[in-house]
Parts: structure tokens; C-alpha cells; sequence
């Protein structure tokens, strides 16, 4: 992810190359992302072809949700969306004190959101008995929520690695400052992708609109 | 010669060796990976090539018991998943590595270790799914629910460990129920490694031709086959997620206990056909794509024409790309779709004819009145035109439902999809092969053998493929072990399989002159067919810096415009000062005036991509102590890849070796 492809003199002259002008990290960040958005838009699709379906076996996502809780834990992951532009903030006026602080905030507000996750299945295994192997929709409501977990603990680790090398002399500046803002870039894409899972897989699962 | 730097990294010292094994496992320089990428495709080929043998001769005779059931059907998926996972993607993968920086006048790629991780990923993954053959022992008799598997133990051999549900592993038959035991997660999982690989070289190889394109190299001046590269690289972007999840499903299914594609408790087995040719029929297009580009490079050279209708071309490419995403049920007219799809996808697929047409129509005026060359590249483009066309009228038929019903999983198919994907395929990428060999190795190849093996490959294609239409026609279904002799259908069978060991020759006299002419070959010197990109503007061998001046680009075909003017009816003249030019791009090719920063060689992409397999091997074995180790051993790995590649200092001193 944080590569250089050229030497500085390369990699930012403008004048010597064709280019969008935009630098190849960051370039490369969202083309990944315009891939990432059809790995969940599958995995949605996914959960509302099994959610409208009847089965045997019980109990189907929308009858088990916590909408108040999840709408707390929605809430906080949106937040750190907030800390990291922030976070993303400082870096630009090369705030470094103020920079770790809110690189290390989002962490947390990530961590929460991981922990109330955790919460979240675990309750749905032991208390409703909705397991992996209840049915399908319970198999895709799993598969997209978990691969969504995975994601933002990959940001939390990212996050708390920028934060770790933060202190290294020359950890955050130079050619690396651009790395806050590409861990931003992935962090708002987790975010936005919970956006549409709380409101398509959440919400409108349990008002019976599917 | 080049000083590395003695300064410690965070994990590993940086490498420092430029010759030899370690030189290789560290190397980022994109035409090393280009060759790398190419030799693992070409044993992957053989490895292929053989399963295809072994499949042909069985089928010789009917009713043969040359190999087993379990075998056969072994060898049919195996034969396919490696000759489009392991051969025709990272062939053309390595015809990108090498000529992409090459052909925009850049000196690599945009992420070079990241390009050194896709090439790593890519190896891992084919060792992986045939690392299968290797847990023949560990496959249970019967599936979970005491379902027999499709497979009597007793016929469990080597040959039958390898992955047997058929390379679209359609479901429920390639889920646990039906086909018990390991060989379906190593597929599972090992193209899902595979796909990272794609997926990671696609993300490089747009950024790279975005933003490195060398000074005035506007987008519509972009050689062909920077087009074809750009174009398939989308078309992966998008397809690979869905296969990923798909394969996803399968593993969770089948490992983890989800219901997907369970019936009995509601789950969805069409949904398995439609995820999958979400994916599979942009990837036909992955596969054909490069070796278009390819060709749309050659007919110009040897017919000392530009391109006719460069732009038709380009958006014929990108026509196909997007009507590609919208065929995918055409696949599935058989299955359990409304008449409805059946005639909207019927409709699409009929119109994507339409810009393959344009591109044919465009190479045959780009021919038409030229001065043709018949080298060898010209001879296999030529071929490829030829037999993509039948390829391509074989499989537009299928377009119209009725007429599909009667030849879907029929040796009709087998036989169009081969005239695309070998007669294409291949043979565009062979073509490349002979033509840009010149590049990698400073020396030609022989001529004799190399019309020798076109026209072999010519008789022995043809010969094995053309009688699979009329097998279909007369009955013949796919992937059927024996066939009864009364049938009928023996004659146009050995014929096949005369025609198939005709091609092995053709490989052998390919290997021989290969390995002939990069040790004795002619010298090619600068510019041996008069080319036309920026390539051969450059001396041969690519000197390791590519570029010691960036080039600058003012009109399509850049280098020929530095060659050629025209006179007053339009005909190319070869410009008196030409010969000059070109010697002297020659001098300073090889002594670049000023020293050349390169990206330095690094050890954490082979570190990160090792990971991959680990943690793969750990999901299968994952009820075990042992591969719950695994797994978190593998995440270990690839994070201390990551870590390494991350803290590695970006810059050091690192030059070109300037004079020999």
C-alpha cells in the first residue's frame, strides 16, 4: 500500500509524464476501493435475495435484530469517521501531537464498533440460537457483517501501525505524510459500506420491507 | 557497478546481490518479473498441456479404461483450471509486466513491489492448488451427511486427488455433500489466491498507465496493446470481487457449515451460476483481450500499415468490456432462468459480436493493400484472425436459445471455446512470443522453425478441434468418461487425438528453437522488424534502466514517425537521417548520459505473499489444532511483510550499472 514507485524527481514531476496528477498512492487507493465496492455489493445482494425467503428452520436476521444497539454502535463507527478527517487535519498542518491523538481516537471508536460486533453475534448465537448453519439468511447476514468486521479491524490495525511509527524520527512526514490520508481513504470507504449494511440490512430487514 | 546501501531496514537488511538466485526472489524491475511470470506459465503450460494428453488419449478408444473415472474427471477440471488460472492469464500477465513500461516510454511500473508481490502470490497459488495431489490420503469416503461421494474410494489415486468438479465447481455437486474430501477447497482457495494476485496487478498496472505515460503520450496515442491492458485490467477489477465472494460461499459452505448452497435448508444453487458467470464470462474476455492487443501490434509492423481505424479499435475493446459484464446468463440457458433473461441475455450476447466484428473488419483493413510480411509473428496473427473468426461465428450461434439447448455441454462447445482460447489466445500470445523475443535476449529466432511450428500448430489444431463441432452435433456430451462404440463417434475421436500430438510436436520444435536461439541466435540489433513502438527504440537486450532519456511522444506509432515521413501520396519514406537516429538511440541506450535512480530490490513481498498459502493450508485443515496454527502463523507472516515493506526506507542509493 505504501509504495514509491519512482524517485521523488520521478514520482511528482508532473511535467515530464502524462498523469491525472493525482500521486500513484493515492491513485491506487481508489481504483482499489471501486473494487472493494462490488466485493460488499455482492455480499449484499446476497443477504437481500435470502432475507425475503421463508425457511424451515428460525429464526431469519430481521427477527433478531437490536436496532437500538446497533444504532449506537452505527453511530460510533460514524464518529471516527469524524476523528480521522481530523486526524487527516492535523497531518496537513503538520500537527504531529495533534495528528496521533486522532489517529489513535479513531482506533478506539473503531475497537468499540469491533467489541459491540462481538457482542452483537454473540448474543444472536446463545440467546436467539441464530447460528451460521440456521439458514441462509442467516449464513449471508454473517458473511457480509463478518467480512465487514474483518475490514475495520484491518483499519484498526492500520491506524494504531501509523500511530506506532508515528514516534520513529521522520515517521510521519515527508513522503510518508500521505499515508494518513490513504488510511483515511479506506477508513471513510468502511464507513460508507456500513452505511448502506445498517440501512438495507438493518433497518429495512426489520421493518419488513424486503 | 551500482552500490547497494550497507543500512540496516527495520526486519531484513537490504538485499544487495544483482546476479544470481536471491537477485530474482528480491527483484521489483518489472521485466525480470515479465520473465519470471512467463517461464511459470510456460511449465504451468506443459503441466496443462500434458493433462490434455492424457484426457485425448483416454478418449481414443471407446469404452476405454485408460484412466479411472475419478481420474478423468480429475483431469478435465484440473486440465482447465490450470490452462486459464495458471497459463493464459499470467502469460499475458507477462507480457504486461515486460512491455507495459516498455511501450509508454516509462522506467516501471507505478508500485514495482507490489508488482514483485503479484508474481509471488501468483506462484504460491498454482503450487498450492496442485499441492492437493499431495493429500490424496486425507479424502473421507463419504460426504457429511453419509451422501457417497461421486468418487468409490477404491478408484482414489494420485491423478484423483487433483480437483474434480468441473473448473465452474457448479453446485450442489461441488459442495461437501457430493464431492467429499480436500481437492475442491484447494481449488476453492488457490484461485482465490490467484484472483489477489489479478487483482493486485490490475490496481498497478492502471495507476501505472494513468500516470507514468512518457511526455505527449496522450491517451489515444497509447499503443493498442496499453489499451487491451488497461481494458482487461478493469474488467478484473470488477469480476474478482464477485468470484471472491462465490468462492467464498463454497468454502464457507463447505468448511464452516453455511447454508448457500444447501438445498434442503433453502439454499440458492443457480445463485452459485449467476455469481459465477458474473465473473466467468468477463474473465473469457480477460483471456482473449491481451492477445488482441497483441496482434493489433503485429499486423501493423508486418504490413507496413498503421493500424486502420486505431480509434474503432480502442473503443471496440472497451465496447466489449462493458457489454461483457451484461452475457454472463448465456451460460445459463439451460438452467432455471425466465424466458424472459433468456431473451434479454440472447439480445446482448448477439450484440457484443458486433465490436469483435469491428476489430476483425479493422485487422483485415489494416492488412488489405499493405506490404505483408510473412514472418513468424505475422503467420501466427494471421492464424489467430483466422481461427478467432470460426471461434467467434461457432460461439455467437449460442446466442439464439433454442439452438444453444441442443449444443450446451456437448463436445460443440469444447470445440468453440478451444478455436477462441487456443486458436485466439495462444496463438496471439505465441505470436508476441517470437516477436518480442528479440527484446528480452538481443537475438532473433530461427525463422525455419519457427514457420515450422506455425504450420504444425495450423494442421494439429484444426485436426483436434474442427472434429469436436461434429462429436457435439452427433451427440457427444462433455465431460463423459467413456463413449459406447456403437456410437459411432471413435473415428472423428482419433482423429482428435492424431491432431492433439501434432501440437505436442509443434511445443517441442517451439522449446527447441527457443532454447536454441537465446544462446546461438542472430544478433537482432536495433529495431529488427521496423517497428513502430517505443520499445525498439531502445537497444536489445532492455538495458535494466529501460529509458536513459524519457522519451516524448508527438503522434501514434511515436518511434516509426521518428523513422519515416511521408511523401506526397501519403506512402511512408524512410527519412535519410533515420540510420543515424537510430545508432545513436542505440549509444545512449546503453550509456545513459546521467546516472538512473531505480527502485531498490526488496525481501518483503515474497515474505507477505508467503503468508497466503499458509493461511489457505490452515482453512483446510482448519478442524485441527494444527491448522488453527497455521492460520495464524500465515497472518503473522503476511504482517511482517507488510510491516517490513512499510518501514523500508523508500529511498537509497541505488543506480543503474552504467557500463558493462
Amino acid at each position: 500500500m505504501t509504495d514509491l514507485a519512482h524517485p521523488p524527481e520521478m514520482a511528482h514531476g508532473h511535467e515530464e509524464h502524462e498523469s491525472t496528477g493525482i500521486d500513484n498512492r493515492k491513485l491506487g487507493m481508489w481504483i482499489f476501493l471501486s473494487s472493494e465496492f462490488l466485493f460488499f455489493g455482492a455480499m449484499i445482494s446476497n443477504y437481500i435475495l435470502f432475507s425475503g425467503r421463508e425457511y424451515a428452520q428460525g429464526p431469519i436476521p430481521a427477527e433478531v435484530y437490536d436496532i437500538p444497539f446497533t444504532s449506537v454502535s452505527s453511530f460510533v463507527l460514524l464518529m471516527s469517521s469524524l476523528t480521522m478527517v481530523l486526524a487527516h487535519n492535523a497531518m496537513s498542518r503538520n500537527d504531529q501531537n495533534a495528528t496521533r491523538t486522532w489517529l489513535l481516537a479513531t482506533a478506539m471508536l473503531g475497537s468499540v464498533f469491533l467489541a459491540g460486533q462481538v457482542f452483537e453475534f454473540t448474543t444472536f448465537v446463545v440467546h436467539d440460537g441464530m447460528t451460521l448453519s440456521t439458514n441462509p439468511a442467516a449464513s449471508a447476514f454473517y458473511m457480509l457483517t463478518g467480512f465487514h468486521g474483518t475490514h475495520v479491524a484491518i483499519g484498526v490495525l492500520m491506524l494504531l501501525f501509523l500511530r506506532g511509527i508515528s514516534r520513529r524520527p521522520g515517521g510521519l512526514s515527508d513522503e510518508r505524510h500521505l499515508n494518513v490520508e490513504l488510511v483515511g481513504l479506506y477508513w471513510h470507504f468502511v464507513d460508507i459500506i456500513w452505511i448502506v449494511i445498517f440501512t438495507v440490512v438493518y433497518l429495512l430487514s426489520a421493518s419488513g420491507v424486503q | 557497478m551500482s552500490i547497494a546501501s550497507e543500512r540496516p531496514t527495520t526486519i531484513f537488511r537490504r538485499p544487495a546481490a544483482e546476479t544470481g538466485f536471491w537477485s530474482w526472489v528480491t527483484t521489483v524491475d518489472h521485466k525480470r518479473i515479465g520473465i519470471m511470470y512467463g517461464y511459470t506459465a510456460f511449465a504451468f503450460f506443459l503441466i496443462g498441456g500434458t493433462e490434455a494428453i492424457l484426457i485425448r488419449l483416454h478418449l481414443f478408444k471407446a469404452n476405454s479404461t485408460l484412466l479411472t473415472a475419478a481420474e478423468y474427471n480429475s483431469l478435465f477440471t484440473t486440465h482447465a483450471l490450470t490452462m486459464i488460472f495458471l497459463v493464459v492469464m499470467p502469460m499475458a500477465a507477462a507480457f504486461v509486466n515486460y512491455l507495459l513500461p516498455l511501450l509508454i516510454g516509462a522506467r516501471d511500473v507505478a508500485f514495482p513491489r507490489m508488482n514483485a508481490l503479484s508474481y509471488w502470490i501468483f506462484l504460491f497459488g498454482g503450487i498450492f492448488l496442485y499441492s492437493v495431489i499431495f493429500f490424496a490420503d486425507v479424502t473421507p469416503p463419504t460426504g457429511v451427511q453419509g451422501v457417497p461421494g461421486n468418487i468409490d474410494p477404491s478408484e482414489q489415486t494420485t491423478f484423483g486427488a487433483l480437483p474434480d468438479g468441473g473448473w465452474f465447481m457448479y453446485q450442489p455437486n461441488a459442495g461437501g455433500d457430493f464431492t467429499p474430501g480436500k481437492a475442491l477447497d484447494f481449488a476453492a482457495l488457490g484461485i482465490q489466491i490467484l484472483g489477489l494476485a489479478s487483482l493486485i496487478a490490475s490496481v498497478n498496472f492502471i495507476v501505472t498507465i494513468f500516470n507514468l505515460r512518457a511526455k505527449g503520450m496522450k491517451l489515444l496515442r497509447m499503443p493498442v496493446f496499453v489499451w487491451m491492458s488497461l481494458i482487461v485490467a478493469f474488467l478484473l477489477l470488477f469480476s474478482l470481487p464477485i468470484i471472491a465472494i462465490a468462492l467464498f460461499m463454497v468454502t464457507l459452505d463447505r468448511q464452516f457449515g453455511t447454508m448457500f448452497f444447501d438445498v434442503p435448508a433453502g439454499g440458492d444453487v443457480v445463485l452459485w451460476q449467476h455469481l459465477f458467470w458474473l465473473f466467468g464470462h468477463p474473465e473469457v474476455y480477460v483471456l482473449i483481450l491481451p492477445a488482441m492487443g497483441i496482434v493489433s501490434e503485429l499486423i501493423p509492423v508486418f504490413s507496413r500499415k498503421p493500424l486502420f481505424g486505431y480509434a474503432a479499435i480502442v473503443f471496440a475493446g472497451a465496447g466489449i468490456a462493458f457489454l461483457g459484464f451484461g452475457v454472463w446468463a448465456h451460460h445459463m440457458f439451460a438452467s432455471a432462468i425466465t424466458p424472459v433473461a433468456q431473451a434479454a441475455f440472447a439480445l446482448s450476447t448477439m450484440a457484443i459480436a458486433v465490436p469483435t466484428g469491428v476489430k476483425i473488419f479493422n485487422w483485415l483493413g489494416t492488412m488489405w493493400l499493405g506490404k505483408i510480411k510473412f514472418a513468424t509473428p505475422m503467420l501466427f496473427a494471421i492464424g489467430f484472425v483466422t481461427m478467432f473468426i470460426i471461434g467467434g461465428l461457432s460461439g455467437v450461434t449460442h446466442a439464439v436459445v433454442p439452438s444453444d439447448w441442443q449444443q450446451t455441454d456437448t463436445y460443440y462447445i469444447v470445440g468453440h471455446f478451444h478455436y477462441v482460447l487456443f486458436g485466439g489466445a495462444i496463438f496471439g500470445l505465441f505470436g508476441g512470443l517470437y516477436y518480442w523475443f528479440p527484446k528480452l535476449t538481443g537475438r532473433m529466432m530461427s525463422e525455419r522453425l519457427g514457420k515450422a511450428h506455425f504450420w504444425i500448430w495450423m494442421v494439429g489444431f484444426n485436426l483436434t478441434f474442427a472434429p469436436m463441432h461434429w462429436l457435439g452435433l452427433q451427440g457427444m456430451v462433455r465431460r463423459t468418461w467413456q463413449y459406447a462404440p456403437e456410437t459411432g463417434l471413435q473415428p472423428w475421436n482419433q482423429a482428435a487425438t492424431v491432431g492433439s500430438l501434432i501440437i505436442v510436436v509443434g511445443v517441442l520444435v517451439f522449446m527447441y528453437n527457443w532454447m536454441v536461439s537465446k544462446r546461438r541466435g542472430k544478433p537482432a540489433g536495433m529495431d529488427p522488424w521496423d517497428a513502430r513502438t517505443l520499445e525498439w527504440s531502445i537497444p536489445n537486450p532492455t538495458p535494466v534502466h529501460n529509458f536513459s532519456r524519457p522519451p516524448e511522444v508527438h503522434a501514434l506509432d511515436a518511434f516509426w514517425h521518428m523513422k519515416y515521413g511521408e511523401d506526397e501520396e501519403g506512402r511512408p519514406v524512410r527519412r535519410p537521417e533515420a540510420d543515424v537516429l537510430v545508432a545513436e538511440l542505440d549509444h545512449i541506450g546503453t550509456n545513459p548520459p546521467e546516472p538512473v535512480h531505480l527502485p531498490n530490490p526488496s525481501y518483503f513481498p515474497i515474505v507477505a505473499a508467503a503468508g497466503l498459502p499458509t493461511i489457505a493450508y490452515g482453512i483446510v485443515f482448519h478442524v485441527s489444532a494444527l491448522g488453527k496454527g497455521l492460520i495464524l502463523l500465515g497472518i503473522l507472516i503476511t504482517l511482517t511483510g507488510l510491516i517490513g515493506w512499510a518501514t523500508e526506507p523508500l529511498e537509497e542509493t541505488h543506480e543503474a550499472a552504467v557500463h558493462v
